[in-house]
């Protein structure tokens, strides 16, 4: 189909709508004024401002840590509730399993915010960054589940068995053959993961103690007392990297499911 | 066939009796009375089988029949409800698929995609601990017999169909089981590559000496290949023989229907004596007679089953052939080296026949709405009573 004057117009809406005021805040981020609605010519101040703000890099040392652990934590017990959850067809609770690991993505943040704040203090755990992690890894389990089962459904049960027929033992038969054959879904699964804990203000919230802020808490906390021309540059190096965590994602579930058509013989 | 004669006047014991009828011979894989049921569905209803040392074995059946529920059964992906499966005597059922000495190929073949042709051969022997270097010598090996050298370094979705299928070959053989599985290893492969590949499988099991089990549909594929056929139906075994017996003795409709085509005819044996029968099939039509050594006590209601290609077609009345009647050729179809005529006989009854194409067909003798004759003799066809 061509493109008629009514699709460019709708296209440029819609695309306009979604990213004038994401443009705006990046061209406003290298505004030499100090006053955020003046522009006053191109200038990369609050870059370097940024840099040397000990309060904003500790809160970026303590989004990034918990993003690593908390994205690495929820692959691993991700794939493995996909494995269970897509092989074992029968077992005792599987229907209600199946359900509530999918749950968390339905339920509000600040329900989930909430409750795990309600469990931390009943357990008496310490809060800080320690609970931001598991926090983050419960509810960005439930995506890598969901992306690396809707890859095992389509995972090729003979190759499994084929390696325990070569003499492989059942760990060995995960590792040598499932893991690297789905490896691009499991790797989109940590990229999710870490983007969605990189974002997380409401969970992060509930569950920090005094000496954990991250970064989006720290901007939020900020912005109550003024918009200032630092937060444009941070959040503009946000977006770089949410952007360049989403592209990679699809990047390799493109890739993935390249290798789903060699695998069915293409 | 050869290859089990062989083995037995290699071995010096009774001359060329194969292993399957020398009540001395030790069946290398064993199964008493294996049942496996899912849930409700009986896959396998108390299944006896021996399968000897160098055997080309086929299980033969429909889909459903459970064949290849007993093929994963051996394998050890299966296990039985009920029975024994013994590999030398020894008890598989409690053995892991990972330490039996059986290799199974795929019928998805289930190469793996990371890997190259040559790391998908070396796989089972890295698992097995082998030197580096054995492990080299043993893939190179078997690139060599299955003509893949030039592959070794290239992924499974980098070669053709028919590559695959040799790769997925040489990586069940690559730890010399005792026993390869094949599930219908040739279904995915186009119809000319499977005629070839069906002899190279019979060469490369006379050459190894290995024991194969082989599941499929076709039975044009197991006749040709296998030493001994297992006709399969509901779990249960029909017929196991070897493809002769198979073709020429059926013991069964479901068996003679199965395996290539077959005319039935519905009858009631009217004299039976010194193992010559009279079957009484149509009204006013001449009974069939035959020979059969079959217990059928006049009065017993018998299928005669006689195959396209023994009957003779003919202008005139057949002179020497006992069984002789008139009919009218309904369609032909012709299949360049053979012609299969459809003739209506006596009492409406249809028949196949078949008869090899002697002259050019702008010279062919008959045609369509043609009365013809066609005959056989008393020992052309078979009595079937179950």
């Amino acid at each position: 189909m061509k493109l008629s004057r009514f699709n460019i117009v709708s296209l440029t809406l819609g695309f306009a709508f979604l990213y004038l005021p994401i443009l705006v805040l990046v061209i406003y981020s290298f505004n030499a004024s100090k006053l955020v609605t003046v522009w006053a010519g191109f200038s990369t101040r609050w870059y370097v401002k940024l840099f040397h703000d000990e309060a904003f890099l500790q809160a970026a040392l303590v989004t990034l840590k918990v993003a690593l652990a908390s994205a690495s934590i929820a692959t691993v017990l991700g794939t493995m509730a996909a494995w269970v959850l897509v092989h074992i067809s029968r077992f005792p609770g599987r229907t209600l399993f199946s359900g509530m690991i999918f749950a968390p993505l339905v339920i509000p943040d600040v329900i989930l915010g909430l409750s795990l704040l309600l469990l931390f203090i009943a357990m008496n755990v310490d809060r800080g960054v320690t609970t931001i992690i598991i926090a983050h890894a419960t509810f960005s389990m439930c995506y890598v589940a969901v992306v690396v089962s809707s890859r095992l459904i389509t995972f090729d049960r003979a190759l499994e068995e084929a390696a325990l027929d070569l003499g492989a033992t059942p760990f060995q038969a995960f590792s040598l053959v499932t893991l690297p054959v789905i490896a691009p879904a499991v790797v989109s699964g940590w990229l999710l993961s870490f983007t969605l804990s990189l974002d997380d203000l409401v969970i992060a919230s509930f569950v920090s103690g005094p000496a954990a802020t991250t970064l989006p808490m720290r901007v939020f906390s900020q912005i109550r007392l003024g918009v200032s021309p630092e937060i444009n540059a941070l959040s503009t190096i946000l977006i770089t990297l949410v952007t360049i965590g989403v592209i990679t994602t699809s990047i390799f579930s493109k890739r993935s499911a390249l290798a789903r058509t060699d695998e069915t013989g293409g | 066939m050869d290859t089990a004669k062989a083995q037995a006047s290699a071995s010096g014991e009774t001359a060329a009796l194969p292993p399957w009828q020398d009540p001395a011979a030790e069946p290398l894989i064993r199964l008493e009375n294996v049942t496996k049921r899912f849930g409700d569905f009986t896959a396998i209803a108390d299944l006896s089988l021996d399968i000897h040392e160098g055997e080309f074995f086929a299980l033969l059946g429909p889909s459903g029949c459970g064949k290849t529920t007993l093929m994963r059964m051996i394998a050890g992906f299966e296990t039985p409800s009920a029975g024994r499966i013994l590999l030398g005597g020894e008890d598989l059922v409690p053995i892991p698929p990972n330490r039996r000495p059986v290799n199974m190929m795929f019928q998805s073949y289930a190469l793996f995609p990371h890997l190259t042709v040559a790391d998908n051969i070396a796989f089972g022997l890295r698992r097995a601990g082998l030197p580096k270097a054995e492990i080299a010598d043993r893939v190179a090996e078997m690139l060599r017999l299955v003509q893949l050298e030039k592959f070794a370094h290239r992924r499974p979705h980098e070669i053709s169909g028919g590559q695959r299928q040799r790769v997925a070959l040489a990586r069940a053989l690559a730890r010399r089981p005792r026993i390869l599985l094949l599930d219908e290893p040739l279904a995915a492969l186009d119809r000319k590559l499977r005629a070839a590949t069906q002899f190279e499988l019979v060469d490369i099991q006379e050459r190894l000496g290995t024991t194969f089990i082989i599941v499929t549909h076709d039975q044009e594929e197991a006749m040709t290949m296998a030493t001994r056929i297992a006709v399969m139906d509901h779990g249960r075994l029909v017929q196991v023989g070897t493809p002769e017996e198979i073709y020429e003795q059926p013991n069964s409709r479901y068996v003679a229907d199965f395996i290539g085509e077959v005319n039935l005819i519905e009858g009631v044996v009217t004299s039976a004596e010194r193992g010559r029968l009279t079957i009484e099939w149509a009204e006013g039509a001449a009974p069939i007679l035959t020979r059969s050594d079959v217990d059928a006590p006049v009065g017993t209601r018998v299928t005669f089953a006689i195959r396209p290609e023994k009957i003779a077609v003919s202008a005139e009345r057949p002179e020497g052939l006992v069984n002789a009647w008139q009919g009218r050729i309904e369609d032909i179809g012709y299949l360049g080296n053979l012609s299969t005529y459809h003739i209506t006989g006596p009492a409406g009854m249809r028949f196949k026949v078949q008869s090899p194409n002697r002259r050019r067909i702008a010279r062919r003798e008959f045609s369509w709405e043609d009365r013809v004759w066609f005959a056989f003799d008393e020992t052309a066809g078979l009595v079937l009573t179950r």
